[in-house]
């Protein structure tokens, strides 16, 4: 499994996430073709209502300690619940409204 | 982390009222994420303290036990960890990050 396969399943398991988009940024970064250094994930979960963001983020950080204190050199996210999601009309990191400025 | 570079990682969160750990300096970046924290702060036109993780590996690997935050850059603000790259952004884009500073 690669680290992308990874990072996908260790999320899936640990936040049974309504929508997870993960995607590697690391041609956007001056590393080698075909590095898994830089990812960008997006997860919508129930398990974020009543959290803050820094909560959110840690838990992500948390389940993906082992790639953090490995090949994953760095890691942008968005995290959302369901409600936050319907409340941005389900829109997804390819939706203009989710990149952020400056997205890298 | 030893008592030492616990201590050294304290003071230096309360050196300032703004402290941004990040990779290189404010006038040189190392690092698109520090940049983007950087131009972030002066956009909003704030002083603030800069700490250059990649001079000392303690502080480096220290201040991601402090904050129990795995990446930099790190901001803090009156001595708490406000947040790291994402959410800074977020925070400049929706007016927060501005109201909480200049508080």
């Amino acid at each position: 499994m690669n680290v992308q396969e990874t990072i996908e399943e260790k999320l899936r398991r640990d936040l049974d996430p309504l929508h997870l988009e993960v995607i590697n940024e690391s041609s956007m970064h001056n590393v080698p073709p075909g590095s898994e250094s830089h990812f960008k994930v997006f997860v919508v979960s129930e398990r974020f209502a009543g959290e803050n963001r820094i909560n959110r983020q840690r838990a992500v950080n948390r389940t993906l300690k082992e790639e953090l204190a490995g090949p994953v050199h760095a890691l942008s996210m968005h995290t959302l619940t369901p409600e936050e999601w319907e409340a941005r009309d389900r829109a997804t990191l390819a939706s203009p409204e989710c990149l952020g400025g400056m997205g890298k | 982390m030893d008592t030492a570079v616990s201590q050294k990682i304290e003071d230096t969160v309360n050196s300032d009222r703004v402290v941004l750990f990040m990779k290189g300096t404010k006038d040189f970046p190392q690092c698109g994420f520090s940049g983007r924290a950087v131009q972030i702060l002066q956009n909003l036109d704030v002083d603030f303290r800069d700490v250059n993780v990649l001079e000392d590996n303690s502080i480096r690997e220290g201040i991601k036990e402090y904050s129990d935050w795995p990446t930099i850059p790190q901001l803090y603000v009156d001595g708490e960890f406000v947040g790291g790259s994402d959410l800074l952004l977020e925070m400049y884009q929706n007016g927060e990050l501005e109201g909480m500073i200049k508080a």
